[in-house]
């Protein structure tokens, strides 16, 4: 009996619900931190990116009419088939370096938790920063948090699942889509995620993944006229504060990246969904 | 190659059926597979920097900006007017589109808003989209888009006869509405997402040039396949041959179907390697579009601005 062949993944972006090489042709090699050879990794482009946001947007309409019951379930969902997927993110945690088997099983449960704790969320942020406001006159006054858009997210450079999905998850509950460029260091979780969330009736287009570098394609997306928001977790001071500037040009709402060291294992509270989200506030007269 | 002799062997084709089906029969045929090729391979030209800033400007410059639904309103079609005058209201430097294409019943409307600016008024007619009308109907609504001051007709032929093998009927039709025209230009929509194959396309392309039209169209936009690269490739090796041997210079339109940058550049390549420079202008080579022109107004301002722009800035069609 002959020795099998070695059957190696093709890690490749996630663009519009399918899995395109990067349009430059580019590719980089990822390693484990001391050095070894794991996988080699898409290198996206600009172009890319300014494909992902023509998906993102496509994606808008539906994702953001869905009723937030649905979104619930469909985050849900993904939450499911991650669980199924575990063995998996544990390998490809450990294959990098620095966490043990256990670390990181304890990483993909908590990963797994977060998105059953933001499904939850889906659909009660409603109640909790909308409100019903007294005003002087017959009218009903109600503010409702309606989503941004399409969202760019600069994937946390630590937790490359957990932290990758506590970025994703607060975005896309409240109805927004986005367009997300990975760790650069370790983004084979993050294509794997991309496999999860194919196979989690997420629709098409809601979350496009790009690997490569943030310095590269982050500025590109902060000054996209059609992007209305900007998640900077993962940029470095110097590149947050190009993006900003990039993006004051169209008024994105930019999520800047926090002071020090995150810990990604602690309860997020709601800060994460309020800021990709507006406040729509509809006058009703009363008694007509 | 001389012009008598050759409008001499034309004048003869069309004397009887049978003539005007031999020559049609007798036309070489066409490899599909070469040309699928050719116009593939014309394609991937890469098209950069400042060729990319003119192209652009040149494609914007040959768009009929067209709307032809049933919900059209005498407002949109004010609307769509005032954008094909100045497509983009923050850039002076960006050309005015070549015509505007409206059914007849709206043409007296396009007419008055457009008064001036140098845009010409383009109508179908002929039963627009089919064809399926006596040809007194057709005439007649030619002259009614006519008097309401339409300079240009898009006339579609009758496919159901093209394909029984009546050409001679489809050739008594455009003669018909060329004549029912007068003094305006006469396009002639081959619709060949219904004509099968591509030796048909060359048939009817030089029916229709032989008949009398002033331009060539591939399609109503309502038929898929519409426009097509290796279809227009025909058409535009129809107009170059047709002029060899005629002096006769006709001009082409793709409709329907193109809708980015990308795709309309490659027309302009093809035009480019097919016909010649000398089509490169908005009197010989048209882009029948609606939502195109928002995606060129877009490059055309990423080039300048440097950041990729967003259609919410841009009007909606």
């Amino acid at each position: 009996m002959s020795e099998r062949l070695a059957v190696r993944k093709t890690y490749k972006l996630f663009i519009g619900g399918a899995f395109p090489r990067s349009e430059s042709g580019r590719s980089y090699e990822v390693t484990s931190s001391k050095g070894d050879f794991l996988a080699n990794a898409a290198r996206a482009s600009r172009k890319d990116a300014r494909d992902a946001v023509v998906a993102a947007r496509k994606a808008f309409p539906g994702w953001s009419g869905a009723t937030a019951y649905n979104r619930g379930q469909i985050l849900y969902r993904i939450a499911e088939m991650l669980e199924g997927r575990r063995a998996q993110f544990v390998a490809e945690i450990t294959a990098v370096g620095g966490v043990g088997a256990k670390q990181a099983g304890d990483m993909v449960d908590a990963t797994v938790d977060r998105l059953v704790w933001y499904a939850g969320w889906s659909d009660k942020i409603g109640a909790v920063v909308g409100s019903a406001n007294p005003v002087a006159g017959p009218y009903f006054n109600l503010s409702s948090p309606e989503p941004t858009g399409v969202v760019a997210v600069i994937a946390p450079q630590t937790g490359p699942l957990l932290g990758l999905v506590s970025a994703i998850a607060p975005v896309i509950v409240t109805g927004n889509t986005c367009v997300v460029v990975a760790c650069e260091r370790v983004p084979l979780p993050a294509i794997t995620l991309a496999e999860v969330l194919a196979t989690s009736d997420l629709p098409g287009g809601v979350v496009n993944i790009l690997t490569g570098s943030a310095a590269e394609i982050a500025p590109w997306l902060a000054g996209h006229m059609d992007v209305n928001g900007i998640d900077l977790t993962g940029a470095d001071a110097e590149l947050a504060v190009t993006c900003e500037e990039l993006a004051a040009e169209n008024l994105k709402r930019v999520l800047r990246p926090p002071a020090g060291p995150v810990d990604w294992l602690a309860e997020p509270g709601i800060g994460r969904m309020t800021a990709f989200l507006e406040t729509k506030t509809v006058w009703h007269p009363i008694g007509v | 190659m001389t012009t008598p002799l050759a409008a001499a062997k034309f004048d003869g084709v069309a004397s009887s059926p049978s003539t005007l089906r031999a020559f049609l029969h007798g036309l070489p045929g066409v490899d599909r597979v070469g040309a699928d090729a050719r116009a593939a391979m014309l394609g991937t030209r890469s098209i950069k920097t400042t060729a990319k800033k003119q192209a652009i400007d040149t494609a914007i410059a040959m768009v009929d900006l067209t709307t032809l639904e049933g919900a059209d309103t005498p407002g949109k079609v004010r609307a769509m007017c005032a954008k094909a005058v100045r497509p983009d209201p923050t850039d002076a430097s960006v050309p005015p589109v070549a015509a505007v294409c409206v059914y007849p019943d709206l043409v007296a409307t396009a007419v008055e808003a457009l008064a001036g600016s140098g845009v010409k008024v383009a109508s179908v007619a002929t039963s627009f989209p089919s064809g399926r009308s006596s040809l007194e109907v057709k005439t007649a609504e030619t002259r009614l888009a006519v008097a309401a001051g339409a300079a240009e007709i898009d006339m579609v032929i009758d496919r159901g006869a093209f394909l029984a093998g009546d050409y001679l009927k489809v050739y008594e039709e455009i003669v018909a509405t060329k004549e029912a025209c007068g003094e305006a230009h006469l396009k002639v929509i081959l619709e060949t997402g219904e004509l099968a194959t591509y030796d048909n396309v060359r048939r009817a392309s030089w029916l229709a040039m032989i008949a009398g039209a002033d331009f060539i169209k591939t399609s109503t936009g309502k038929v898929s396949p519409a426009a097509t690269l290796p279809v227009t490739l025909v058409m535009l090796e129809a107009v170059r041959d047709f002029l060899a041997v005629t002096g006769r210079k006709v001009g082409v339109k793709p409709a329907g179907g193109i809708r980015t940058t990308k795709d309309a550049i490659k027309y302009l390549v093809l035009v480019n390697e097919t016909a010649g420079p000398d089509w490169l202008h908005p009197d010989w080579f048209r882009l029948g579009a609606s939502s195109l022109l928002n995606d060129l107004l877009m490059q055309r301002q990423k080039m300048a601005t440097g950041r990729y722009a967003g259609p919410d800035y841009f009007t909606l069609d």
